[in-house]
Formats: structure tokens, sequence, C-alpha cells
């Protein structure tokens, strides 16, 4: 049974946490929720690095349940802390080899080399003091010491917060690769969602130590339910793949089940899948398909849902084929239009982030 | 030139003698202690903290006195060595070394129990994830990174018990070659006015001391910092 499992009671100190979610066991789940919420300590009982009451299955094995609890050291995972936390008593190279050296040679699936040119360690790989390195090169040798060990799971713990902006450009690109090349689930935890939006294929949502929500990105994404989706950076997110290069204008259209979209021209060959994300507070609603529009992706879409924001502001939601689209309006817009779930209307996208 | 009475020697013997065998006995105590008040939550871990750090304020007199009733023929200790046929330990070497090894302590826990705690939980939970068991995770990586800790325990600790007098005159006297170290020689050429065989003692003591600390802080430079 290719599946994640966790079910985990804990009490802290000033914090309790009972939480329960399935997750299919391949692509990236993230755990997602404020500061406090839980998603770090829900890891770490997944690691074994808290003794919780509960229990957890990966891919069918047991790791702990009433009667087992395997040690840290006996789960096949990898665990990226949030500061890298080499060891500062040995080298790059052997903390990069301080877990490969401990896994035994049947479990080992993973080639140094393969990590060295995956994280683009080979400059790396020879220097001495750990300490001497960047943040994101610290970072990048964390990972690739975890994924050494051929773990059957990737834990992440917010691995790019403690580092600066550019640090994190420099990472997410590594971040994107293993999510391609990878045959292993990643559970990712963090507080930022456009991080989250870029890397993740689904989606556990946690508040006040509970699971509020779990499943797809993109659904729970558009779900107007939940407080996400009333964030002011909330919005939708569609897989796309890349259909035509205008070299004219330098635009390149992304078709998706539905629809297409152009944006700014990209280096990605035919039929490359392409996320990108489209804010709520970036569209906009026509009732006729507007002419004489500077805005040049405008898609066909039917409202779903309509939800009160505030006193001033809608949310809604609409179908574009197979995916759904927020868009945040004024209350005053949506009597003036006479909007209601069902109707057919036009959807004016005034900007579209591409996620990769 | 001047030359060490037969005696003498056999007092600078013992003292290295002690100061050794303690040092390394303590190691091994200090070790899991300070490992325990360093990662215990536990509600009495204070209350221990307390009881290892009382030698630093007792007098040793107090503490050799206190120790020579426990190990008397009425004390517990020393009914209990009487049973176990290991005879009693007041005013054997045994005696003087079980007397140090309690004397120094605070000296070895401290600065490795303040190694461990400036390591973190951190170092070891990664090490964890990477497969290392806990003896692995010790030998690994915990004591590595306490390496600054550790040197600092055992030149405290042997410095400490090379200049030890209450205690060793409360619970072992004066027996030469099994109980009479320096400092209760260079006490004894004192009392008998021979200034000068206590100046070449002394000064020898703290020669010696001197020429240690210098090879430990010349060669820790590299070892304070830890090699890599």
């Amino acid at each position: 049974m290719k599946q994640i499992r966790a079910d985990f009671k804990i009490q802290l100190e000033s914090f309790s946490l009972d939480a329960a979610f399935n997750a299919p066991a391949v692509g990236v789940t993230a755990l997602f929720g404020p500061s406090g919420s839980g998603k770090t300590t829900l890891l770490r009982c997944i690691a074994g690095l808290e003794r919780a009451e509960g229990s957890l299955q990966v891919n069918g094995e047991t790791w702990q349940d009433k009667s087992i609890f395997l040690p840290t050291h006996r789960r096949p995972l990898g665990y990226v802390f949030q500061e890298a936390s080499l060891f500062t008593h040995l080298s790059v190279r052997a903390n990069l080899e301080y877990g490969l050296k401990r896994t035994p040679l049947t479990e080992r699936k993973v080639p140094l080399e393969q990590v060295v040119e995956w994280l683009g360690l080979s400059q790396l790989i020879g220097r001495g003091d750990p300490a001497k390195l960047s943040g994101g090169e610290r970072q990048r040798i964390a990972i690739g010491r975890a994924l050494l060990t051929s773990p059957r799971i990737l834990l992440m713990d917010e691995p790019l917060s403690a580092l600066d902006i550019s640090s994190r450009q420099e990472i997410l690109p590594y971040l994107e690769r293993l999510h391609r090349e990878l045959n292993i689930p990643v559970l990712y935890v963090s507080h930022a969602m456009g991080e989250v939006a870029r890397l993740a294929d689904h989606l556990v949502l946690l508040e006040k130590g509970r699971v509020i929500a779990s499943g797809k990105l993109a659904e729970v994404l558009a779900r107007l339910d939940l407080p996400i989706a009333h964030f002011d950076d909330a919005g939708a997110v569609i897989e796309a793949a890349v259909a035509q290069h205008d070299e004219k204008y330098h635009l390149t259209r992304l078709d998706f089940p539905g629809g297409s979209v152009w944006v700014g021209k990209l280096a990605q060959s035919f039929g490359i899948r392409i996320r990108v994300r489209v804010l709520a507070r970036d569209v906009s609603i026509a009732t006729q398909r507007p002419q004489g529009s500077s805005i040049s992706n405008i898609l066909a879409a039917r409202i779903l849902e309509i939800c009160d924001e505030g006193s001033d502001k809608v949310l809604v939601k609409m179908a574009i084929g197979e995916f759904e689209l927020l868009s945040r309006i004024t209350r005053r817009s949506r009597d003036l239009l006479e909007l209601k779930a069902g109707m057919a209307v036009f959807a004016q996208l005034k900007s579209v982030a591409l996620m990769a | 030139m001047h030359t060490f009475a037969p005696d003498d020697l056999q007092a600078v013997w013992l003292t290295l003698k002690l100061a050794a065998t303690s040092t390394c006995l303590l190691l091994l105590i200090a070790t899991p202690l300070a490992w325990w008040l360093a990662y215990s939550n536990k509600w009495y871990k204070g209350m221990l903290a307390a009881v290892v750090a009382l030698p630093l304020v007792i007098p040793p007199t107090v503490l050799g006195f206190y120790l020579l009733l426990l190990m008397g023929p009425h004390g517990v200790v020393g009914e209990l060595t009487t049973y176990l046929r290991l005879g009693r330990l007041p005013f054997t070497f045994a005696g003087l070394v079980a007397g140090s090894v309690l004397f120094s302590m605070p000296f070895a826990v401290q600065p490795i129990q303040n190694a461990f705690e400036a390591i973190g939980r951190r170092p070891l939970e990664v090490a964890a994830t990477l497969r290392a068991g806990g003896w692995d995770r010790f030998l690994s990586v915990a004591l590595p990174l306490a390496r600054p800790g550790f040197l600092t325990a055992i030149i405290l600790a042997f410095a400490h018990t090379v200049g030890e007098f209450g205690v060793v005159l409360m619970l072992g006297g004066n027996i030469g070659g099994e109980t009479r170290v320096l400092s209760v020689a260079i006490y004894n050429h004192v009392e008998a006015m021979e200034y000068e065989a206590a100046h070449w003692l002394a000064g020898g003591m703290v020669l010696f001391s001197f020429i240690v600390l210098l090879a430990l802080y010349l060669a820790g430079g590299k070892l304070w910092k830890g090699v890599r």
C-alpha cells in the first residue's frame, strides 16, 4: 500500500498535538500552517524524535503503533532540519558520508556521484571546514547527507526559512530538481505559501495542533471554507504544458485541460509541464467576453461558489475545465453583475506567476 | 646538587599514581553523570547536581572526617567492604583513591557537563536521523564535540588530586609508601624544620604543574578547538 498513514497525540509543555493524516507515498506533501500549529512537532513525531502516542505506517510498514516504537536510527528516513546542522568536527566530505557509512550496502540506492550532481556539490565536497560555507551551501550539503542514507521518505523542516532571500533562490531549483528526479515521498514543513505552491503536490493543513484539511494541492487551495483561501496571497494552482512559442512577441502559450494562458517567453521546450499560480486578487470577472481589453488571458469559466469575505469583498470560485480558479472582487461588483453560482462568466487574469 | 631522599621520591611517585588513578576513575564516573545532568529533565536533577558540587564548598577536613566515619569499622561502607572481604579503606591507598574521587568530582563533572550542554540535542538528533545508534552517537558526535570539556576535566581533576591535603590527612594518615603523598611529605619536612627538603619538593611541584599546564595550552591550541 503506497501510502503514509500518520496519527499522533502528544502533550508538550505549552501545546498539544492531535493530528492524523494520510498522504500518497509519491511526490511532495506539504505540512502547512501558521507558526505554533504543530507542523514541526508532527514531523518530529514521524521521525521518532518525539515519543508520541499513536501510529505510523509508511508504504505498509509499521514504524509505530501501540506495541512498536522504532527508534529514529532504525527508521529509514532522511531529515533536513531548519538549520543545516552540519557536524562542525567533520569535513564536508565526512559530513556527507556520515549516514552513507551507516547504511547497509544492500540498502544503498543513491550513489554519492548522483547526489553530488543533483545538488551541485562538486565544488564543495573537497572543502574542509563546513563553517566556511555559505548558508545555502551548508543546507545543500545537509540535504545531500540525508539523501545518501537512501531514505524511503524525506522529511524537510522549513529547509529554506533560516536562509536569506538569495540563498533561497539558489536552493529552490535544486529542490525542484529533486522533486522531479527522486521517487521517494517528501514531507515538507513550511509556513510560506509561495514555497508550498511551487513544490507541493499534496497539502496537509494544520491549525492549533489539529489537521483541518488534507488533499491535492489545487483542490485544498481552492476550498473557500479554509482560512488559506482568505489570505492576501490566496490563489489557485494550475498544471499546464508548454504548447507554443511566439517569436514575434516573445511569448509562450501554456495549455491545460479547459484553456490556455500566455506568459513571457520560456526556455522550456514543447510539452514540458509548468505549474502556474494565479492569485485571487489578480483575477477579475466579466459577464461578457471583454472587447478591447489589454489583458490577453481571458478564460471562459463557470461560477461554482461565492463566499463573503470581510464587509466589502467576496471570494468567487470558478471552474475552468478541470481546474478551479479563485477571484477576489468587491461585494458591490458581485451585486452589479448579479453573479451567482452556476453562471457562465469570463475570468480575466491580470498576471500569472510561473512556479517552475 | 640536591638529591631527593628515597622517602621523598616515594611520595612523589605515590602522588602521581594517586592522581592518575583518580583521574581515570573520575572520567569513567563523571562522563555518564555529566551526560545525565546535561540531558535529563527529571525533577531530582537539581538535587544530584548540588550533591556533586558539594566538595566545592565544604572544607576538605569535613569531607575527610565523614568519609573516615563511613569507611571505618562502624560505617556503612566499612561494614560493606569488610563483608566483601576487602578489608577497611582508611589508611590504605584504595581509601585515598576513594576520597580523591569524591573530592575532585565537581572538577571533572562540571566541564564535561558544560561541554555536553553546549553541544545541545541537535547534533545527536541529526546523527540519529543518519542511522547512528546510541553508542555510535556518543562516540562519533558527542565525544569529539565535547573534547575541550574533557581536556579541562582531566587537567583540573589531576591537578586537584596532586594538591590535596585535608582529605588525605584525615583519611590516609602518614604511612610511607602507602598514603604519604607529596603534600603530607612537605608538611612533615616543615614540621621537622627541614626547609631545604621542603623547598625542593614544593618548588618541584610548582615547576611540574607549570610545565604540564604550559604543554597542554601550547599543544592545546589545536586540541581545544578540536582537530579536523
